[in-house]
């Protein structure tokens, strides 16, 4: 009796959501803050159905990903997850869902409620803050968007970064044992007894960026991916030498690029007040990250990595005592091979599992980042640093802190229910 | 088992060792103690002075030898200025020349003096772990209990509504960071003009203003309920969520055991199973789980004493830090590593006492 209560309510409070949301598509901002909101996320809401409903129509065909249909909570989650990164995409990208200039400041309307309209609006301008203003009377739904594509950047790349890492690093380490686990693993605890916040202010500082010492470790981390991509392909395909050689010189120029690109800033891999060390020349500079951006990419990693190092040191630990790698070893396959394509494919569960609950994890490192000031400048719309302006006036006029604070827990339970879900399918099995 | 906790304490000294160097190195790199010198002297100082501020001082010389200062097995430096002052690390001007120290380190039990604080780093160290420890003392006394409560009640029937909505909570909670969380609490529960606060003091409900207060400055000298219930409840939440799933995942594992069967089809009552026979093994896994997780609320205690405004252990790192104090920031790391390898080796040795099947050679 309970349990079918229990469910009804479930269900009627997801209808209930849904009713509010396509309410106000159709009405509108007559329909107060919530509807006016839910029209200006219209593309998101679209790129939403489209994809469940392509998902849902093919999920047979789609592996892994198409059973993640079949769960509810691995829905809900997956939901919330693309609500966020659809928002980040349109709004960062495309510039289509900002109502105003996240930076710009509008006179008169500092600390003003959600909904207040604009004081002394022109005909183009959007006639109201739905979130209100902040501190410094900036619009606090289109910073929300503008850092949501903040996150929906930075989160991912850099736990791909800390994956590839630790994936070469924790391989052998597993795989060999020995000397070089001691080692590895020694290293891997040091830098797991820092505390995190305290490896935060010593590296994310702007003194350490002009010692040059967060270009050296982007060297170092940075080449990460390389490695892994090389010896994948060489270990697969060394055997058929005409095809090896032109896939690796293709793909080892292209990654070779894409790393020289990223660890180089104007023309320069360190660039310190002393000296300096040259690097691509910028017309060749595909992209810049900034100094500071950098530090944060490179801390945050840094912290991820032992952690992903220890997860794939025992998996691998655990796999090689299977037959197939007898069997693979009986063959006289190299160990490269027996760890990238015997011991990986079958680790591939628990990880995929541990990568999304890394993404999560990764958000909120960022988020504490800038709640402490740290890294990213003062003014960047995202969520942590907004937090962090929005709490001295939080019993005053907490939207500012409030509205950030919701949007990034949003996300991380988001990813947190999809890993939950990805988990029982991949259980299923 | 004596060998493996010597082993362990070995392991422990050479990463406190490696770790403090580390934190020395990145604090001794010119910038930081460019920035050092003109916070402590004045923010318009030429470079040549603040050489000679540094020189003087003993902060440029080679790293390594600074480290052994510090550690207390090199001798401490002593400059003398032109105008015939004689310094130094151990003694100040004026002392004299019979009473003046060789040697004072970690060694010899002087562990510096804070820059920011203008006094000694033992004494402020202590003082502050001492608030800290209050408070951890009652986010354990929060967590531990209910975290156990809600991963057994969610793991003694595995896959009910009951299981499905408390672990949707600790889903739910683990994906709160502090400043989520906290940001949340005091907006709700502590502003005088939001949130709850104003509607039960519209309705007689409470006497203060707001239901609880969004600062704890002031349950450093007395903490009650009111002005300390938000901070503790704030770490114990993030904290909560993982202990609870994996007793959960214990628990659940426990229940298919074949005792459990056997007591099942004996006709036991299903509450003497849940607590008899399944609770007592079930407890094993989330013990190390806890043990682990204290150095993972230093995290929570560092931004909650931020967020609230707490003076403990947290705060004093976020100071120490931001001014480059040295020596205090040393002091304060070590204190941090100790605690992360101590709660490991207690975990690690703890597991092995409660559970028979397990043996160390």
């Amino acid at each position: 009796m309970f349990a079918k209560t229990g469910s009804y309510a479930f269900r009627a409070s997801i209808v209930l959501i849904l009713i509010y949301v396509l309410a106000g598509i159709f009405v509108g901002p007559t329909a107060g803050i919530v509807g006016a909101i839910s029209r200006q996320l219209l593309p998101v809401w679209l790129a939403l159905v489209v994809t469940f409903a392509v998902s849902v129509v093919f999920k047979r065909k789609l592996g892994l990903y198409g059973k993640l249909f079949d769960s509810t909570v691995g829905m809900i989650g997956f939901a919330l997850v693309m609500f966020w990164v659809f928002t980040g995409i349109f709004g960062g990208v495309f510039d289509v869902l900002v109502t105003h200039d996240s930076l710009s400041q509008v006179s008169g309307m500092k600390n003003k409620l959600p909904g207040t309209p604009l004081a002394r609006a022109d005909a183009t301008d959007y006639p109201w803050f739905l979130l209100g203003g902040d501190n410094l009377a900036r619009d606090v739904f289109s910073r929300l968007i503008k850092g949501s594509w903040v996150v929906i950047q930075i989160a991912p790349m850099a736990t791909i970064f800390a994956f590839m890492v630790g994936i070469t690093l924790g391989l052998p380490a597993g795989y060999y044992g020995g000397k070089l686990d001691v080692f590895l693993s020694f290293l891997a605890n040091l830098i797991l007894a820092f505390p995190v916040i305290l490896i935060f202010y010593l590296l994310v500082t702007p003194e350490i960026v002009l010692t040059g010492l967060p270009s050296y470790m982007a060297i170092v981390l940075f080449i990460f991916p390389l490695v892994f991509v090389a010896v994948l392909l060489n270990s697969r395909y060394y055997t058929q030498p005409s095809v090896r050689t032109p896939v690796l010189i293709a793909v080892l120029g292209l990654f070779g690029w894409l790393y020289l690109s990223m660890i180089s800033n104007d023309g320069a891999l360190v660039k310190t007040s002393t000296y300096d060390i040259p690097g691509l020349p910028a017309f060749l500079d595909l992209f810049d990250i900034g100094p500071g951006l950098l530090v944060v990419f490179v801390a945050v990693v840094f912290v991820n990595a032992p952690t992903v190092f220890r997860i794939v040191r025992g998996l691998a630990l655990d796999i090689k005592t299977r037959d197939y790698v007898a069997a693979a070893q009986t063959r006289g396959e190299g160990p490269w091979y027996i760890m990238l394509w015997e011991i990986l494919p079958n680790a591939r569960g628990p990880l995929i599992v541990d990568f999304c609950l890394r993404i999560g994890y990764t958000t909120i490192l960022l988020g504490t980042l800038g709640f402490f000031g740290l890294g990213l400048e003062s003014e960047s719309p995202d969520w942590g640093t907004t937090i962090n302006a929005g709490r001295r006036l939080l019993s005053l006029y907490p939207h500012a802190a409030i509205v950030p604070a919701l949007a990034l827990l949003s996300l991380v339970l988001g990813l947190n229910l999809l890993a939950d879900g990805l988990r029982e399918e991949s259980l299923r099995d | 088992m004596g060998v493996f906790i010597l082993r362990r304490l070995g392991v422990i000294l050479l990463t406190a060792f490696c770790l403090t160097f580390i934190v020395f190195w990145l604090t001794n790199l010119y910038p930081n103690l460019e920035k050092l010198a003109k916070t402590q002297g004045n923010f318009r100082m030429s470079d040549e002075a603040v050489a000679s501020y540094l020189g003087n001082r003993g902060y440029l010389e080679p790293t390594p030898l600074k480290f052994g200062q510090w550690l207390g097995v090199v001798p401490g430096w002593v400059t003398e200025t032109q105008d015939g002052k004689v310094f130094g690390r151990c003694f100040q001007d004026g002392t004299p020349v019979a009473e003046r120290p060789k040697f004072c380190g970690i060694l010899q039990g002087d562990w510096g003096y804070s820059t920011v604080f203008k006094e000694d780093v033992g004494p402020t160290v202590i003082k502050r772990l001492g608030l800290t420890g209050k408070l951890m003392f009652f986010v354990l006394l929060l967590m531990v209990p209910s975290a156990l409560i809600v991963g057994v009640l969610a793991g003694m029937r595995e896959g009910t509504r009951l299981d499905r909505s408390l672990s949707t909570f600790s889903i739910a909670t683990t994906a709160t960071p502090e400043y989520v969380s906290g940001v949340i609490f005091i907006a709700v529960l502590a502003s005088s003009k939001f949130g709850l606060s104003p509607l039960l003091a519209e309705w007689g409900w409470i006497d203060s203003k707001t239901l609880f207060l969004g600062s704890a400055t002031s349950a450093m000298k007395d903490a009650t309920f009111w002005n300390f219930f938000l901070p503790v409840l704030t770490i114990s939440l993030y904290g909560m969520g993982y202990i609870a799933r994996m007793t959960r995942a214990s628990m659940t594992e426990v229940m298919t055991a074949q005792y459990i069967r056997t007591a099942r089809l004996k006709g036991v009552k299903f509450s003497n199973i849940v607590m008899k026979h399944a609770l007592r093994n079930a407890l094993i896994a989330p013990f190390t789980v806890i043990m682990l997780q204290i150095p993972w609320l230093l995290n929570g205690v560092v931004i909650v004493e931020t967020l609230f405004n707490y003076k403990g252990f947290g705060w004093l790192l976020v100071q120490a830090a931001s001014n480059n104090d040295i020596e205090l920031l040393l002091a304060v790391s070590v204190v941090s590593v100790v605690v992360v390898l101590a709660t490991q080796l207690i975990s690690d040795i703890g597991y092995v006492l409660l559970n028979p099947r397990i043996r160390i050679t």
